[in-house]
């Protein structure tokens, strides 16, 4: 059945699997946001390290899909892994930098003689959560404001903009999704934490956490409110019916009416978001990062679908309107695509083993034990 | 193709080699030690014996120290075909990107679950399946490896794709094609089982500092037991599949092969040099003997090449400049012919903009004919095709010295091990220690093989280097450079401090 189906649908099916990818790591990036959180709610060390513990079971789930989502971007659609990587180069390369600070900073932190203490691999954490969620969300920014490229005839990329992709982060709506992203993981992660901590005993821990994630999540909503009041009023990027990219009066706006499903998504994505906080935030429940995690999931996927579809160029280009990459040119040769959709057939069967080790080990909350492993981070 | 200014080229070199080889550090002991935390939790399993536990426990926590850094520097090159290398990954990302998400969909995520287990379930989940888990880590582990390779050997030997003119790129035409190429076979037996080596020798190295040491004496027996049986037998097969891949290589890389045997003259039934220092400064071309002094075994390159007392093994002259007898064309007609390709090309592309249909047909016969060569239109003289060969012969001459060894100290560890004679014999422990750096280094100079024999191509035959990297600016890849470096050289020193710390600290006492 794979093999009959055409390349537009295919093209399609690659850009739903990319977002899904993509909004996968937005969920997980939970653990960002409890590195944030680190040392606004823990007040001790032994706060501290139930939290890093805690997340220190799941960071690696986070950072494999970052590669993930890498990967499957090259596969399905090598030019714009050529274009962005290549010419948004110092976002990226910053953005890796926060990775691969964070990813030895559990193991290493409470080793003994580990050169730069412990207070630096917290702060490794902490810039991992802030600085690196920051500079993805002006990425992923860039999606709807463009940027600085041109391609030649041969494809080779050339930027035209000094910062080479740093100039994302000094657009206001590029930043402004950023520090959304910040502080939605912060909310994130105070869900996770009130879920797989076991906080008998530290009533005023648990308090701490829980009013975090309310706080967090009105800090969220400036930053929530102008990207959706800029993607309801900017010009965006438009495919005209002779394939020309131009702007367009209220395209994003207009994509969201176009696929109504996609506006369902959004509004369920932040209604449950909402409902998440109000469990954590208000009331007793543990339960939050369910609804918290399913929401952002969907509010993702609804932002790449806005980004993607509806005629519309995912990565397009301020510099030369025509550069710009869309779905449909950017995308592998049909073999490859097809050839990719039968591996992509294994993804159900990762999340399963995923979800039943996830649930198998979280069956016992974090607690006073786990901290006495001589291998508890 | 614009050309791009070899000054930045080199530096985007000299930033992905920093990386890879730096990554490489952390990979063979990840690769190796993962099957023998495998291999020791069995025992414990089967024996029910807590000092096996122990055992396990105390290899597991030097695996993690070593997994974290290597996972933290493994997502750079993720990421860095497409920062330093873009006009590569559109060339040929139809095809290589599809091993990296593989990598991730197969591989990354059976690590990444499983290590936790590992790590933490131990009063979490049952004996079984905790157990489980640190194969899967092992399996994982090794899957990574398989198709990264997989990637990596298809750069070596381009197979199961075509040129597609309209897009001036190329296109994935068989899958299986690409992942089965001989290369890929040869290339990922032969890297895990020198990484399981590795790992072998890093055990071997730790207990025997601690014979030497008088401490933990029944681990550090139990342990370098069980190392010496997985070492031995994988510095077998490291020989082995590493004389697979030089036979490989003599039919898909032909200028690799001379180079790494410093063979600038081929005949027929040739000789393999066993010892040998090559002339310094000699050049293709020069007419200097090419070693000051050497030691040769009779038509051992003939055997090794092609499995025949009186094959025929091209040398670095013959094949640059072409050899008529043995039906071989030189490089200066492939660059001509590649030039023309260039041009073709490029007049079927202006052909098809102007709306030109016949001119465009025309011009893509033209193209079709010398399409093969494409990539040797961009070099400038016939001499640009030759690695360097002093670096790629040494590195190769190096890594069989070691492997060879290491195969006899496996053996004598085993004797002593099972004679129960290891504590007293100092000598053999010293050498224990020492074999792993040795072993450790031969890994690495098996990369330049394989990757500076590779030179100057990014794809063989296909893409020169020089055409395949990202037009930025030597600035800022100079800048990242110097980013990588100075935080790779702290990340590494903490590393080793931590490691040399639990390595004095020892297994938990009971
Ligand atoms: C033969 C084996 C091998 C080779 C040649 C490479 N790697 Fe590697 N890589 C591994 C074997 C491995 C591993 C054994 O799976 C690692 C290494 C250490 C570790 O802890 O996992 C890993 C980790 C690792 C990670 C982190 C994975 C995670 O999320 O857990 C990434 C993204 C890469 N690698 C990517 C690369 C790329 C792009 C390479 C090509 C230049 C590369 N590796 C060469
Ligand atoms: C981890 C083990 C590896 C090591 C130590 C290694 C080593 C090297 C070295 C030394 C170079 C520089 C050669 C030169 O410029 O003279 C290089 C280049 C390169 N390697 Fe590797 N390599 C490794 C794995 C890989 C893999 C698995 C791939 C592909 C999947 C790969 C792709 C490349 C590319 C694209 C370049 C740049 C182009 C070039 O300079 O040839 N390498 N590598
Ligand atoms: C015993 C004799 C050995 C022989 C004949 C041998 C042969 C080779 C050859 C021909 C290559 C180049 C393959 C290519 O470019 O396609 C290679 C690469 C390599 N070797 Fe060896 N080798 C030996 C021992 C070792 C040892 C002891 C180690 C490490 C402990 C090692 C590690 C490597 C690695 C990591 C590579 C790069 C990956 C690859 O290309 O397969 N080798 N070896």
């Amino acid at each position: 059945m794979i093999g009959k189906l055409d390349i537009t649908t295919l093209q399609q099916l690659w850009w739903i699997l990319c977002s899904v990818v993509g909004s996968l790591f937005l969920f997980l990036n939970f653990v960002q946001g409890g590195q944030t959180l680190l040392w606004q709610v823990a007040k001790d060390d032994r706060e501290k390290s139930l939290i890093i513990n805690s997340l220190g079971r799941k960071w690696e789930l986070t950072f494999t899909t970052l590669v993930l989502f890498g990967g499957a971007l090259f596969a399905a659609f090598p030019k714009f892994y050529a274009t962005s990587f290549g010419g948004a180069y110092w976002v990226w390369i910053l953005i890796l930098f926060t990775f691969i600070v964070q990813a030895v900073s559990y193991e290493y932190r409470k080793k003994p003689n580990n050169l730069l203490g412990e207070k630096t691999y917290e702060l490794f954490l902490f810039v991992n959560g802030s600085v690196g969620i920051l500079l993805i969300g002006a990425a992923v920014g860039t999606f709807f404001t463009g940027s600085n490229f041109t391609l030649n005839a041969y494809n080779q990329v050339a930027w035209t903009h000094p910062l080479r992709g740093l100039e994302a982060a000094f657009s206001l709506f590029n930043l402004s999704l950023g520090l959304f992203l910040v502080f939605n993981a912060r909310v994130l992660g105070a869900m996770y934490l009130v879920n797989n901590i076991d906080f008998k005993g530290l009533p005023q821990f648990e308090a701490r956490v829980r009013r975090s994630c309310l706080s967090s999540f009105l800090l969220s909503l400036p930053f929530l409110l102008y990207v959706v009041v800029g993607l309801v009023f900017f010009d965006g990027f438009g495919v005209g019916k002779d394939g020309a990219v131009a702007m367009v009066a209220g395209k994003y706006l207009g994509n969201l009416l176009a696929m109504p499903l996609v506006l369902v998504l959004l509004l369920a994505g932040l209604f449950l978001v909402i409902l998440g906080v109000t469990r954590t935030g208000l009331a007793k429940s543990t339960t939050g990062i369910w609804f918290g995690g399913l929401g952002t999931v969907l509010v993702g996927l609804a932002v790449f679908f806005t980004a993607g579809f509806n005629d519309t160029p995912f990565y397009p280009s301020k510099a030369d309107l025509q550069s710009s990459l869309t779905i449909y040119n950017a995308s592998s040769s049909h073999y490859t695509l097809t050839a990719m959709t039968y591996v992509a057939l294994a993804i159900p069967f990762v999340l399963a083993y995923i979800a039943y080790v996830w649930r198998l080990m979280d069956a016992r909350k974090i607690d006073e034990r786990d901290l006495a492993d001589k291998k508890a981070y | 193709m614009g050309e791009l200014d070899l000054g930045m080229v080199n530096w985007a070199r000299a930033q992905f080699t920093l990386t890879a080889m730096y990554h490489w550090l952390f990979v063979p002991i990840t690769l190796g030690l993962s099957f023998l935390c495998a291999f020791f939790e069995t025992i414990y399993v089967r024996t029910g014996k807590e000092e096996w536990k122990r055992l396990t426990k105390f290899w597991m926590t030097l695996f993690g120290i070593n997994f974290a850094i290597g996972v933290a520097t493994g997502i750079i090159l993720e990421f860095e075909f497409g920062t330093n290398w873009s006009n590569y990954s559109w060339m040929v990302g139809d095809i290589f990107g599809a091993p990296l998400a593989i990598e991730g969909i197969f591989a990354f995520f059976i690590e990444a679950t499983f290590f936790a287990v590992m790590f933490f379930g131990w009063e979490r989940t049952s004996k079984g399946f905790h157990l489980f888990s640190t194969w899967m880590v092992a399996i994982g582990s090794n899957l990574s490896a398989l198709w990264i390779l997989v990637a990596n050997s298809w750069m070596q030997y381009p197979v199961g794709m075509v040129f597609n003119p309209d897009s001036a790129r190329f296109e994935m035409q068989n899958i299986w094609e690409v992942i089965l190429s001989p290369v890929a076979v040869a290339k990922f037996t032969h890297t895990t089982s020198s990484s399981f080596v590795v790992g072998a020798l890093f055990v071997i190295a730790v207990s025997s500092y601690y014979l030497l040491k008088k401490r933990h004496i029944d681990m550090a027996k139990k342990s370098i037991l069980v190392a010496s049986v997985f070492g031995l037998l994988s510095g077998l097969f490291t020989a082995f599949t590493g004389d697979e891949s030089a036979f490989v290589n003599a039919s898909t890389q032909p200028m690799k092969l001379a180079a790494y045997e410093g063979l600038y003259k081929g005949s027929r039934g040739a000789d393999i040099v066993a010892f040998g220092m090559l002339t310094p400064g000699k050049k293709t071309g020069d007419g200097q003997e090419p070693f000051a002094f050497e030691i040769s075994i009779p038509r051992g390159l003939a055997l090794l090449a092609t499995r025949e007392w009186n094959g025929y093994v091209p040398g670095i002259e013959d094949l640059v400049y072409g050899n008529s007898a043995e039906g071989l064309v030189g490089a200066a007609d492939k660059i001509e012919r590649g030039k023309k390709a260039i041009a073709d090309l490029a007049a079927y592309k202006a052909a098809r903009k102007a709306g030109d249909d016949a001119a465009g047909k025309a011009a893509l016969e033209r193209f079709n004919v010398n399409k093969d060569y494409l990539g040797y239109g961009y070099m400038t003289r016939p001499e640009e095709i030759v690695p360097p060969v002093a670096s790629t012969y040494y590195s190769f001459h190096y890594m069989v010295y070691v492997g060879t060894f290491i195969i006899f100290l496996m053996l004598f560890f085993l004797k002593a091990g099972l004679s129960d004679r290891l504590p007293e014999n100092r000598l053999l422990l010293r050498l224990g220690v020492a074999s792993f750096f040795l072993a450790y280094l031969a890994s690495e100079m098996g990369w330049v093989v394989a990757e500076v024999g590779r030179q100057p191509w990014a794809i063989q035959d296909m893409l020169p280097v020089k055409m395949a990297a990202t037009n930025i600016g030597s600035g800022h890849v100079q800048g990242t450079f110097l980013l990588f470096f100075i935080l790779f050289a702290v990340l590494l020193l903490a590393e080793i401090k931590i490691m040399l710390k639990q390595i004095k600290i020892g297994p938990e006492v009971a």
